[in-house]
């Protein structure tokens, strides 16, 4: 799949100038040849970036397999949105059993299908970032061990929101949860915990790995088309906000996904057998209080006394992956 | 074939027989022996077409056979003791998706403290998950179990435990009568799934279900247990026309003709059973033994039938319902609902002690009079588990119960009798 990057945006405005690009370079909302494998009808919350993500990534991996796809789900919020019985939202074959096994199902169904011969049939497991980084760790680190033939796709929204927004380990420093709340001499989650699950899928010496976020979804279906066309363990871990868990305006979705890249919090790069082979360069360089400003997750941090001590780490975390990654482009 | 064979290659080979094709596997005593024979026959080519994954848990395990499972797979995996509790919630899973797994389990005590002989806690800690559960008495049976338990399973659509006593059978070396593929083949045909995941029909399995359809899920759950009561005889019947010997069933009665008082036991300690009431027969005492092939599901109406006339009835089990008693003996008195005849439990065996027949003579004379208490355990040693708790009484820190009950009798290694 070709992709030319996007340097365009509306002005104002945090979405791509999709119509500035050539007909072949567009990621397209709404077409006859799109599969819908995750169909309208659903019951996510509006502006749910983690039901944006799935459609994406779902769909091309479909457009990549010839309409191959099998997937398994984690419990979570997809899980719940997608299927409340006796309806289904899934035009693919789609299997959910448990909260921390979709990485072993998936493992399951690979083997089922090579032992049919069905070479042609590709499986995705998918989950949000509690079923992946917390419970479902074994299952995955068992995955990507055995080099297994799944494509691991985890929307990471940085909590448990399907419980009421609760902690996991991959929400991010000083966030309110309900199991973090903004309260005493330390408010919202502490800094030196938590993980950030692509290195440690780098460090299994996996294929692929991949990270995307849903401002991005030329780039997501770009890394989803590159994936599906690899055999063996493959990791894409796509940041995808939740209004509903960070307090912030549905329409803020988009926004907040591209903040969250713009300010170095969160790279994007692809990754093959455990080395960087790619990164997407920051244009314009965002202090870090611009992404947290709109979220009530973060509220204690700004209010009538700032925390400025606190800001200042979280933007020495983005310094870091900035540094870390070279996030910045040549004369940014 | 007749051959000499470990009971636990008698069940690897009685797998492999069946064809599965994908099989995972995790070591924990005492299974380990039937899974390496299966992936030493699915390396060397002499199991074909089968996918042998070394899983990193029991809850990959079981989570890696429904994938399988799921995608139209044979599947097969085994497991016992922690094990089967680290795999529980994939196990109610299972059943609850309704996917023909089959499983060994290599009964095992549950710890702490850990303990890695034979006893029937793992089993009857998931004997309501919806799995049926059928009990070897002997390595034979347990390799021709396995046979059945894939037709009954794949017939059902629900997923099959075999329970075979670890250690007592599993690595027990006798004389087998190891079946032919012809034979296997005439009597499994190749597995033909209800429900599976393919692009060319696409469902979605594991849908959140609510309040508005969840009872009558269960209970369709409950209706394939009832429908596998009239199979299971069935399937035994068939197997011997095949294979030519008797192997599985609801239940076996042994000398229970005219016999006034009948133990109720599962596993391999039907055998010390036998020949206790054996002995006891020879001396005139009007005893017979009751064998639960199939203990889920409960064969309640057959039980009934075989205990009516029976004056008493003596269950032995070897798991503890902790602040109750007895399992088998409460499933056992729900067969016995208006009749009157006095029912005792006698606990044993527990974390791979002998069950000896002296012990059993004790017990069942007690029982034979009515002198017998309600809930007894065999061969308990009333004075260890006085000492500890006057120790209790005595001081607030008292210490680890386990190690100051071996520092008491003296035991440095483990020691089975």
């Amino acid at each position: 799949m070709e992709m030319q990057p996007i340097k365009f945006y509306q002005t104002g405005t945090f979405t791509v100038g999709n119509r500035l690009l050539e007909e072949t370079q567009r990621s397209v909302q709404a077409n006859m040849e799109r599969t819908n494998s995750l169909n309208s009808g659903h019951r996510a919350c509006q502006g749910c970036g983690e039901a944006l993500g799935a459609r994406y990534a779902i769909d091309a991996a479909m457009r990549a397999t010839n309409n191959q796809v099998i997937a398994t789900n984690a419990t979570g919020c997809l899980e719940v949105f997608s299927t409340p019985y006796p309806e289904t939202s899934w035009q693919i074959p789609w299997i959910h059993s448990l909260f921390g096994n979709a990485a072993a199902v998936a493992t399951g169904l690979a083997a089922a299908l090579r032992v049919k011969g069905r070479h042609d049939v590709r499986v995705i497991a998918q989950g949000g970032d509690g079923g992946t980084t917390d419970i479902g760790f074994g299952c995955l680190s068992g995955m990507f061990e055995r080099n297994d033939d799944v494509l691991y796709i985890c929307y990471d929204n940085e909590a448990y929101m399907n419980t009421g927004v609760q902690r996991s380990s991959a929400t991010p420093p000083a966030a309110r949860t309900a199991t973090t709340m903004p309260v005493g001499p330390q408010p919202g989650n502490v800094f030196g915990q938590g993980k950030f699950l692509p290195e440690i899928a780098m460090a299994h010496n996996i294929p692929y790995v991949a990270t995307a976020s849903v401002a991005y979804l030329r780039d997501l279906e770009n890394k989803v088309h590159k994936a599906m066309g690899i055999h063996g363990a493959r990791y894409i871990h796509i940041f995808v906000p939740c209004p509903l868990g960070w307090g912030a305006p549905s329409h803020d979705t988009i926004r907040l996904a591209r903040l969250v890249v713009e300010t170095g919090l969160f790279p994007l790069f692809e990754a093959e057998h455990g080395e960087v082979t790619s990164v997407y360069n920051i244009r314009k360089r965002v202090p870090v209080e611009e992404y947290l400003k709109p979220q009530r997750r973060f509220a204690h941090l700004f209010g009538r006394k700032p925390a400025v001590e606190v800001l200042t780490r979280i933007q020495g975390l983005a310094d870091r992956n900035i540094r870390k990654y070279g996030l910045l482009a040549a004369g940014a | 074939m007749l051959k000499q064979t470990e009971g636990s290659h008698a069940v690897a080979e009685a797998v492999a027989l069946c064809r599965p094709e994908v099989i995972c596997a995790y070591p924990i005593s005492p299974q380990t022996h039937i899974v390496e024979g299966l992936g030493e026959m699915v390396k060397s080519g002499q199991l074909q077409n089968c996918e042998f994954i070394n899983v990193e848990s029991e809850f990959a395990a079981m989570s890696v056979a429904i994938g399988a499972s799921a995608g139209g797979a044979r599947a097969y995996t085994s497991t016992a003791s922690q094990g089967l509790l680290f795999m529980a919630e994939a196990v109610y899973n299972a059943s609850g998706l309704g996917l023909p797994i089959v499983m060994t389990l290599a009964n095992r005590a549950i710890g702490a403290p850990i303990n890695i002989w034979n006893d029937h806690t793992d089993a009857m800690s998931v004997r309501d998950s919806g799995w049926i559960q059928l009990f070897a008495e002997t390595n034979q049976e347990a390799a021709d179990l396995h046979i059945q338990a894939f037709r009954l399973a794949e017939e059902l659509s629900i997923p099959v435990m075999v329970c075979m006593d670890g250690f007592i059978l599993t690595h027990a070396y006798e004389r087998l009568d190891i079946p032919t593929q012809e034979q296997v083949d005439a009597y499994l045909p190749p597995y033909e799934p209800r429900q599976v995941l393919d692009p060319r029909e696409p469902v979605s399995i594991g849908a959140m279900v609510g309040p508005e359809a969840f009872m009558e899920v269960r209970y369709l759950a409950h209706a394939k247990q009832l429908q596998a009561l009239e199979r299971i005889p069935q399937l035994a019947a068939e197997f011997k026309a095949v294979f030519g010997r008797d192997s599985g069933g609801l239940l076996h009665t042994y000398r229970c003709e005219d016999a006034k008082t009948i133990m109720v036991a599962l596993g391999s300690v039907l055998g010390t059973v036998k020949d206790t009431v054996d002995e006891m027969r020879d001396r005139g005492v009007k005893i017979g033994v009751l064998g639960l092939t199939s203990f889920r599901p409960f064969p309640l109406a057959v039980v009934r039938e075989a205990l009516k006339d029976a004056e008493r009835v003596v269950v032995l089990e070897k798991a503890l319902a902790v602040g109750i008693g007895g399992i088998v003996s409460t499933n056992v008195r729900m067969a016995l609902s208006g009749i009157h005849l006095h029912g005792y439990t006698v606990i044993g065996g527990l974390g791979g002690r002998a069950i000896t027949r002296k012990s059993l003579h004790h017990h069942l004379g007690l029982a034979i009079q009515d002198k017998l208490e309600a809930v007894s355990f065999l061969d308990l040693n009333q004075e260890v588990v006085e000492r500890e708790l006057s120790r209790e009484r005595e001081k607030r820190r008292s210490g680890p119960i386990a190690e100051n009950i071996l520092r008491d009798i003296g035991v440095v290694a483990a020691k089975i009798s």
